[in-house]
C-alpha cells in the first residue's frame, strides 16, 4: 500500500505491470558481460584452430567444435583478433569506414571478441552500425498472419490485406499442428492475391516443414532454432550438424532458409551454464553463419520479456541485430513477440530497428488482432496498423508498411477468400460458403467469423499431406475458376524456386518478382546522401494515409454572410467618458464571422456588451486593422478607451482583458483557449472588463482547462490565423464600428 | 552453366532447368493449366544450386556457398529419405557406425562428398560430446 496518491497512481501504470530483475549471472540473468563469460582467444595451427576464448581443442563443446571448423573466417581471424575491440567498435559507428571492411574483421572474431566489441557502444552508435552493415539496401517488413479459428477463408483474407499493405514475407503457424498444410495452403493464396511475390512459410515442426516447403506450399522456412549452449542445443533436439543439413535440406528443394537464435532462451531452458545472453547469442550467430543460412531472426524473439526484465535488455536487443549483421546475416529484427505492457515502452524498443532499418524490422508484425495471433502476440498489431504508418509519414522512415485504403482492402480480401474457395473446391476439401466468404471479406478477427467444422477439415488436411497433390493443383484449380492472375503469380513462386535467386542473402521480390537481394542491392550506406532513402515515389506513398486532408477547407465553418449589422463609421478616436473599448481583428464579422468555436461573432459581441451593460457602463467597438496578433489588438483598443481597459478579440475567438500602459504582451486577462469558450463566458469577460474600468478588483472569469484543445485544433487555428493576417492592412488606422443592437436586459 | 550472373532469372532464363530437365521457358500457366507439370518441374536443379554457390561464393559468403554446394549434392536424394537422414543427424537417434555408414551412402549412392564429409565430422563429435544413440 502506497500514502502517495502519486504512487498509487503510477503503480496502476502499464509498465508496472513487468518484471523488472536485478542481475544474476549464476541463472544466465544477466544480458551481457557475465563474469563467466571467457575473455577473447584465438590460436591456430596449421590452419586449425586450437585454441577459442580460453577453450582448449580438447575441451571444445560440439558448439565450440563447428564454430570453430565452420564458423570463423581464419584468414581474416589472426588480423582481427589482434585488432583492438575498441577500434573495431569505432568502425562500426564511422560512416568513413565501408561496410565490407568492417564484416571482414567480424568474420574472423569469436563469440567474445564479438561482445568485447559490442561492450565500448552505445545505442545511437549500434543503430549508426546497423543502418551501415545491415547487408539488403531496401528495408522490408514480415507478418504473422494466424487466426485461433485457423479459418481458411480468413487465412487468406488476412494474407491477401498483408500483401496489399507491403510485407514482403508472411509467416502463420498451427493450433492444431495437423492443420499446418491447409494454412500454408491458404497463406500462400492469399498473399499472391494481394501481392505476387510475397515469400511465405508455416512454422511447423522440422521435418514437416519440410515436408510442406516439398509440395511448393511454402518458399521459406525460419524456424530454424539454434541455441548457446550445448545442453539447452541437445533439449532442442538438434545438433549444429543436423541443423546445418536440414538448412541444406531446405535448399536443396529451393528453400530460402533463415536460422532463429536470440537472447535469453538458454538461461530460459534452464542452461546458460552462468554465461551472459549475449555471449550465447553470439555463439549462435557463429553456428548460423557456418551452418551456411544466409541470414537468422533474432533480437530474443519470444523470450523478450526476460531481457527487459534486465538492465540493459534493450541494449543489447539491438546488439544481437548488430552482430548478426556484422557476419554478414539477413536479420529479422524480433519486434514479434509481446515486449511490454505499455505503449511507451513497445514503441521505444522497435525505434532501435526501426530508425536504423533492418532487412526486415519485423520477424513477424502481427497482421492479425492479438487475441488471433498463434505466436504469442506480436509487439504491433492489426489495431496498430494506423499508428504504424504515421510513425513512417512523422519520420520519413521505410519501416516496410504503405497506407491502404478501405475500398482495396475489401477488395483485395474478398477475392483472396473466393479463390481459397475454388481451390478448396477443386481439391474436394470441405467446402467454403458463400457467408464464410462475406464474413472474412469483412472481419476483423475470428471473432467475426461463423463457426466451421474442423473435423472434416482435420481430415481433409491428412489427406492433403499424404497424396501426391502439390502447389500445382492450386494453380490448376485458380486458372479453372478464372482466378488467372493469382494462378501466375503461385506458378511464378514455384518458377522462381527453379532460378534459386531469392537462396541468396536477404532476399525478397518485389511486385513485378524482381529479386532484391544482399548481391544486387548491397547496402552502400556511408553516411549523410548515401544508402537508402526514403524520396520520391516511395516518400509520397507513406505520406499519404487515407486520414490526411486538404488543409484548404478547413476554415470553411467560420466563414459565412458578412454581418449586416456592422458598419464602419469612421476613424477611431481616443474616448473621455467610462467606457469599455472592444477592439476586434481585422477579419472580424467580415471575412470571417463565427469563432473557431462556431459561435457568431455577432451573438459574441452582443454577449460582451450584456456583460458591459450588466456592469452599467458602455461600450465602443473598434476594428484593428494593422495588425492580426491579439495582445496588439488589446493594447490598441486600451490606448483608445477612456477608462484604458479594453477586450481585444481575434476573429478565432481568442481574447484579452487589457490596461493601458501595461506592456503589450503582459494584460489583465488573457483566454487563449477560444475552442473552449462560451457565450457565457464572453458575457462574463464584459463583465470583468466593465468592473476594472470602474476601478474595481475582480475574481477572474474561470474558463474550462483543455489541453488537448490546441492538439486537436491547431492547422485549424493557423489557418484561421493566416486568414485574419489577410486582412492586415498595415497602414490603415482602427476605425469605428456601429453595432445594430440594444441590450436586452 | 559458366560464370553465372545474378539474378539468373533475368540472366539465363533461356537456358535454365528444372530437377526434372524441363526449360523454364516451358513451365508456363497454360503447361499447368492442362496439367503437363509435375512438382519435379518446379524444383532446383543440382547444376543452378551451384551456379548460386558460386555467385555466394564470389560476393564473400563463404559458408553460403559451401551450404548450396551441399544442396545442390542433396537434390539427388528423394524426398522420404532426405527426411530420414535428418532424423539420424539428430542428437541421440545414430551410432557411430550408422553415421559412417550414412556418410559412406551420401559419397557412393549420390555423390555428396561435401555433405558426406561433413557427416563424418558430425559422428566424430557425437561420439566425444555423447551425442551418439546410447542402446
Amino acid at each position: 500500500m502506497t500514502e502517495s496518491r502519486r504512487f498509487a497512481i503510477l503503480a496502476q501504470r502499464d509498465i508496472n505491470k513487468e518484471t523488472f530483475v536485478e542481475p544474476w549471472a549464476e541463472a544466465g540473468l544477466m544480458v551481457t558481460d557475465s563474469p563467466y563469460d571467457p575473455q577473447p582467444s584465438l590460436r591456430l595451427e596449421n590452419g586449425q584452430v586450437v585454441e577459442m576464448d580460453g577453450k582448449q581443442r580438447a575441451d571444445f563443446d560440439a558448439i565450440d567444435w563447428f564454430i570453430a571448423d565452420h564458423g570463423l573466417n581464419l584468414a581474416a581471424a589472426e588480423e582481427a583478433m589482434a585488432t583492438p575491440s575498441l577500434q573495431i567498435a569505432r568502425m562500426l559507428a564511422d560512416i568513413n569506414i565501408p561496410r565490407a571492411d568492417v564484416q571482414r574483421l567480424a568474420s574472423g572474431c569469436t563469440a567474445a571478441k564479438l561482445i568485447e566489441i559490442i561492450r565500448h557502444m552505445n545505442v545511437l552508435e549500434m543503430m549508426m552500425g546497423l543502418a551501415k552493415m545491415r547487408i539488403r539496401r531496401t528495408p522490408a517488413n514480415q507478418a504473422h498472419v494466424t487466426n485461433w479459428r485457423e479459418h481458411p477463408a480468413l487465412l487468406a483474407a488476412d494474407a491477401a490485406e498483408a500483401g496489399l499493405r507491403g510485407f514482403a514475407e508472411v509467416e502463420t503457424t498451427v493450433r492444431v499442428a495437423r492443420f499446418a498444410p491447409l494454412d500454408a495452403l491458404a497463406i500462400l493464396v492469399g498473399t499472391q492475391t494481394g501481392r505476387g511475390g510475397v515469400l511465405t512459410q508455416c512454422a511447423v515442426e522440422e521435418a514437416l516443414g519440410l515436408r510442406l516447403a516439398m509440395k511448393g506450399l511454402t518458399s521459406y522456412a525460419e524456424t530454424l532454432s539454434v541455441y548457446g549452449t550445448e545442453r539447452v542445443f541437445v533439449d532442442g533436439d538438434d545438433t549444429p550438424w543436423s541443423k546445418a543439413f536440414l538448412a541444406s535440406s531446405y535448399a536443396s528443394r529451393g528453400i530460402k532458409v533463415r536460422f532463429t537464435s536470440g537472447t535469453g532462451s538458454e538461461a530460459l531452458m534452464g542452461h546458460a551454464e552462468g554465461c551472459s545472453m549475449l555471449f550465447l547469442e553470439a555463439r549462435c550467430l557463429l553456428v548460423a553463419r557456418g551452418a551456411g543460412s544466409q541470414g537468422v531472426q533474432n533480437g530474443s524473439i519470444s523470450c523478450i520479456a526476460l531481457p527487459e526484465a534486465l538492465p540493459g535488455g534493450v541494449r543489447v536487443v539491438l546488439a544481437e541485430n548488430l552482430l548478426a549483421s556484422m557476419l554478414g546475416l539477413e536479420v529479422a529484427a524480433g519486434n514479434d513477440a509481446l515486449a511490454s505492457h505499455s505503449a511507451i515502452r513497445k514503441t521505444a524498443k522497435l525505434m532501435l530497428q526501426f530508425i536504423p532499418g533492418t532487412d526486415f524490422i519485423f520477424s513477424g508484425y502481427s497482421a492479425v488482432p492479438k487475441r488471433d495471433n498463434l505466436f504469442g502476440g506480436g509487439n504491433f498489431d492489426a489495431e496498430d496498423f494506423d499508428d504504424y504508418n504515421v510513425l513512417q509519414r512523422d519520420m520519413q522512415v521505410d519501416g516496410g508498411l504503405k497506407p491502404v485504403n478501405e475500398q482495396d482492402v475489401l477488395a483485395i480480401r474478398r477475392r483472396a477468400a473466393q479463390a481459397i474457395q475454388a481451390v478448396y473446391a477443386e481439391l474436394g476439401f470441405p467446402a467454403i460458403s458463400d457467408v464464410e466468404i462475406e464474413a472474412a471479406t469483412v472481419a476483423h478477427s475470428s471473432d467475426d467469423m461463423p463457426e466451421r467444422d474442423l473435423v472434416p477439415d482435420m481430415a481433409a488436411a491428412d489427406r492433403f499431406l499424404n497424396s501426391d497433390i502439390t502447389i500445382l493443383a492450386a494453380v490448376q484449380a485458380l486458372q479453372k475458376h478464372g482466378f488467372t492472375d493469382v494462378a501466375k503469380n503461385m506458378l511464378e513462386m514455384g518458377r522462381q524456386r527453379v532460378a534459386g535467386d531469392y537462396l541468396q542473402p536477404s532476399a525478397i521480390f518485389d511486385e513485378n518478382f524482381k529479386v532484391k537481394s544482399a548481391i544486387n542491392d548491397v547496402n552502400d550506406y556511408g553516411g549523410p546522401g548515401t544508402g537508402y532513402r526514403v524520396e520520391g515515389e516511395r516518400w509520397q506513398e507513406i505520406q499519404k494515409i487515407p486520414q490526411m486532408k486538404s488543409p484548404r477547407q478547413f476554415i470553411d465553418a467560420q466563414i459565412g454572410e458578412p454581418s449586416g449589422k456592422l458598419v464602419e463609421i469612421g476613424p477611431a478616436v481616443r474616448g473621455e467618458q467610462q467606457e469599455v473599448v472592444i477592439a476586434v481583428g481585422p477579419a472580424f464579422g467580415k471575412a470571417m464571422t463565427r469563432t473557431i468555436g462556431g459561435l457568431e461573432h455577432e451573438d459574441v459581441l452582443a454577449a460582451m456588451l450584456t456583460g458591459i451593460a450588466l456592469e452599467g457602463l458602455v461600450a465602443r467597438i473598434v476594428k484593428v486593422y494593422h495588425s492580426s496578433d491579439c495582445a496588439a489588438i488589446g493594447h490598441v483598443g486600451a490606448r483608445l478607451s477612456g477608462t484604458g481597459i479594453a477586450i481585444g478579440i481575434q476573429s478565432r475567438g481568442t481574447t484579452v482583458i487589457q490596461k493601458r500602459g501595461l506592456a503589450p504582451l503582459n494584460n489583465l486577462e488573457l483566454f487563449p483557449q477560444s475552442p473552449s469558450l462560451t457565450l457565457e463566458t464572453y458575457e462574463a469577460i464584459g463583465r470583468n472588463a466593465a468592473q476594472y474600468a470602474k476601478g474595481q478588483s475582480s475574481t477572474p472569469v474561470p474558463v474550462k482547462v483543455d489541453n488537448g484543445a490546441r492538439l486537436r485544433l491547431i492547422v485549424k487555428t493557423t489557418l484561421l490565423h493566416r486568414r485574419e493576417t489577410e486582412e492586415v492592412r498595415v497602414d490603415q488606422l482602427p476605425v469605428e464600428l456601429l453595432f445594430d443592437w440594444e441590450p436586452n436586459l | 552453366m559458366t560464370d553465372p550472373k545474378y539474378p539468373l532469372m533475368e540472366n539465363a532464363a533461356d537456358t535454365l532447368q528444372a530437377a526434372s530437365g524441363r526449360l523454364l521457358s516451358e513451365i508456363t500457366l497454360e503447361a499447368a493449366a492442362n496439367g503437363d507439370l509435375s512438382i519435379t518441374d518446379l524444383r532446383i536443379s543440382a547444376e543452378t544450386l551451384r551456379a548460386q554457390a558460386e555467385i555466394a561464393r564470389e560476393a564473400g559468403y563463404t559458408q553460403l556457398a559451401a551450404n548450396l554446394t551441399r544442396a545442390a549434392e542433396l537434390t539427388a536424394v528423394p524426398n522420404e529419405e532426405l527426411l530420414q537422414m535428418y532424423e539420424m543427424l539428430r542428437p541421440g537417434r545414430s551410432t557411430f557406425e550408422t553415421l559412417v555408414a550414412l556418410a559412406e551412402k551420401l559419397e557412393v549412392v549420390y555423390n555428396a562428398p561435401v555433405t558426406g564429409r561433413m557427416v563424418r565430422e558430425a559422428a566424430e563429435v557425437y561420439r566425444a560430446r555423447g551425442l551418439l544413440r546410447r542402446v
